[in-house]
């Protein structure tokens, strides 16, 4: 793959991004509007000698993203709204067995079939939350096309260095649209790969964190023969009863993400120094924002805008800090109120937060910003 | 000389959590048996399995093993297979993982005729939460939420795998412990979905239900109700009522899954490279 430039969507970009990273297996089931991930990969998979599957449900398609990742292949699956509700359980699978995979999710309107075809972020607290018990989750939200292939190969690079499901929430505008994109020439981005183990199988603990929080990983048919399950686990990978272990596991699942915040959260902050209101936004409106900013710098209104590329974990010190020195924090979004939330909390109240919310499958302007930023300013 | 079970178990894993007089040691045995005699190492194997009690068997067994979520253990195995197809994939899920919560899996993978062994130990009941109706109890029988009687018609696992597409359909039974590896080794060599469905016994939560006084009932009424397929096929009408065959009861040839994608991969690999 020489470097190249060409117009992709967003969702074809996401595939590019997956084969650029590595990923040899694709599961999945059509829903619009991330259908374009899988049809790509549908074409490209069998070229690169990997394996393209349409399964029978999302639920199947999520299953199968874990054995094939167990088996030691970069492994993906792409949805949306009612398909991601389906992959749930099986992505706390994934999070509680410590098994890499991607999950994109192509977020449109909702609840229930909601919007099929209208660009949402209401998924985002689905993204946290949204299958059972207590669970660590890293999830991207680039904006652009260019944007998309690169947090698309970060995706997969934080799903192999953390042992971590890893999502990328992208909204239907991003992923339909269609910009110019530079593909990088091979070994331009970094790509990393699990550690495997170096001891003999018999030392072999699967989730052995007394030499750090991410255990080395070794595949299935590589001489380890480990076990593998969604039960609470000890470092051998057996169930476990006793209370004081389960904490501690669950503590550490926790911490091998929040410890590494720094390496994972990623935000772009423009003319944000001497801003007096701050925009929080991200996807869609993360580019409707940059555009009101720059509209109102025109015009000599001091604004600025923090976009989230890595939305969970939650950049929580940095938009303290932010609200600490600005008037007031704006936050659009595709919903009735989700990340406004997230906001308000690390806020601390420090400054006043308002939102702008729409859900009638419409983007938010760069109009409607400016017209909060005038009554907030 | 009695037969060394031990270097295919993680001994230290036992006592098992199984209850008294559940019939599923005896089949660990017999799978043990046969992975054996089928010859393929331990290494090369990957077994999976779902929620239940059957479920928790690859824990007892040194393998790669994996125990996944309720019904998904097909749809796990499915990606394993997908990316090694030259290893050797076993499922062991129960009734009710298999045709109920995991039904559209189980009728896909067999669809697709992948090459993985799915054995079901069929025990006509949930077990583990506690005996509630599955989609293979009786109708008429009684379990928790059937408590009446159940009047749901149920799965006949034979047929609904025949039906789906799976090419190696066979059956056995706790009682007939001895013929049970030879099932388990034919199921392994078989290139396709192979499905193996033992009859279990649950005393605990399917026996006490429905008047089998003892464990040792339950295994006499599978000794006096399942009969080898040859033996079945000649039984007058009248006295083949309420008997069911077992032994291998239907295998066809037909494309593997993972062989016709790779192929379909070397196919328009070549091309892309200018072949044809």
């Amino acid at each position: 793959m020489a470097k190249t430039i060409r117009l992709l969507q967003g969702n074809e970009a996401c595939s590019e991004g997956a084969l650029y990273a590595g990923c040899t297996f694709f599961a999945g089931y059509p829903i619009t509007p991330s259908t374009e991930v899988a049809e790509v990969l549908a074409v490209k998979l069998p070229l690169i000698g990997g394996a393209f599957m349409q399964m029978e449900d999302e639920i199947a398609a999520m299953a199968a993203i874990i054995g094939a990742s167990l088996a030691g292949s970069k492994s993906l699956t792409a949805t949306s709204g009612p398909g991601f509700s389906l992959k749930q359980e099986n992505i706390g699978f994934a999070a509680i067995a410590e098994v890499p995979c991607v999950i994109v999710n192509v977020m449109r309107g909702g609840p229930s079939t909601g919007v099929p075809t209208g660009p949402g972020q209401s998924d985002i607290m689905q993204c946290r939350w949204g299958t059972h018990g207590d669970h660590p989750i890293i999830t991207l939200t680039p904006a652009s096309v260019q944007e998309i292939f690169t947090e698309t190969v970060r995706a997969f690079n934080l799903s192999e260095k953390y042992r971590n499901p890893v999502i990328i929430a992208f909204d239907e505008i991003v992923g339909h649209m269609r910009e110019k994109i530079e593909i990088p020439e091979p070994g331009e981005l970094e790509i990393i790969d699990r550690t495997k183990p170096n001891v003999a199988p018999e030392e072999y603990f699967p989730y052995d964190s007394s030499k750090g929080d991410i255990p080395p990983m070794a595949n299935f048919f590589e001489g380890y023969r480990y076990h593998v399950t969604g039960l609470n686990h000890d470092m051998t990978g057996f169930p476990v009863n006793a209370c004081e272990l389960i904490h501690v596991e669950e503590e550490r699942l926790m911490r091998k993400i929040d410890a590494n915040r720094d390496d994972i959260i990623k935000y772009e902050e423009f003319m944000l120094d001497d801003a007096e209101v701050a925009i929080f936004a991200y996807g869609a409106c993360g580019r409707s924002a940059k555009e009101a900013v720059e509209t109102a710098r025109e015009n000599g209104m001091k604004i600025g805008l923090f976009r989230p590329l890595t939305i969970w974990p939650f950049p929580d010190r940095e938009i303290e800090a932010l609200a600490g020195r600005v008037k007031s924090i704006v936050v659009p979004e595709l919903s009735l109120g989700q990340i406004i939330l997230e906001v308000e909390r690390t806020s601390k109240g420090k400054t006043r937060v308002e939102g702008i919310f729409r859900v009638d499958g419409d983007p938010i302007n760069p109009g409607q910003i400016l017209d909060m930023v005038k009554e907030v300013i | 000389m009695a037969y060394d079970y031990s270097p295919y178990l993680r001994n230290e894993k036992f006592p098992h959590i199984w209850c008294p007089g559940c019939t599923y040691g005896i089949v660990l045995k017999a799978i043990i048996r046969g992975l054996e005699k089928s010859g393929i190492s331990k290494d090369d194997t990957a077994i999976v399995s779902g929620i239940g009690c059957a479920s928790r068997l690859p824990g007892y067994v040194d393998f790669n093993t994996l125990h996944t979520a309720h019904g998904r253990a097909i749809a796990f195995a499915t990606g394993i297979k997908m990316v090694k197809p030259e290893k050797n994939v076993l499922v062991i899920t129960g009734d009710g993982d298999a045709t109920a919560i995991g039904g559209n899996h189980f009728i896909h993978a067999c669809r697709r005729n992948i090459d993985i062994t799915v054995i079901i130990f069929n025990n006509f009941i949930y077990g583990m939460t506690g005996g509630q109706y599955s989609p293979t109890t009786p109708t008429g029988a009684f379990a928790t939420t059937m408590p009446y009687g159940n009047v749901d018609p149920h799965f006949d696992i034979n047929e609904l795998s025949k039906g789906s597409g799976a090419t190696f359909v066979a059956r056995g039974t706790a009682y007939h412990a001895a013929a049970l590896d030879r099932l388990v080794v034919e199921a392994i060599n078989h290139k396709g979905l192979s499905v193996l469905e033992i009859i279990n016994a649950c005393p605990t939560t399917y026996g006490r239900r429905n008047k089998f006084k003892n464990p040792t009932d339950m295994l006499l009424w599978m000794k006096d109700h399942y009969v080898p397929l040859s033996a079945y096929q000649k039984l007058p009408p009248e006295k083949a009522e309420g008997k069911y065959p077992t032994g291998i009861l239907f295998r066809i040839e037909k494309p593997e899954y993972s062989e016709v994608y790779y192929e379909m991969v070397k196919r328009v690999r070549s091309r892309e490279k200018g072949g044809r």
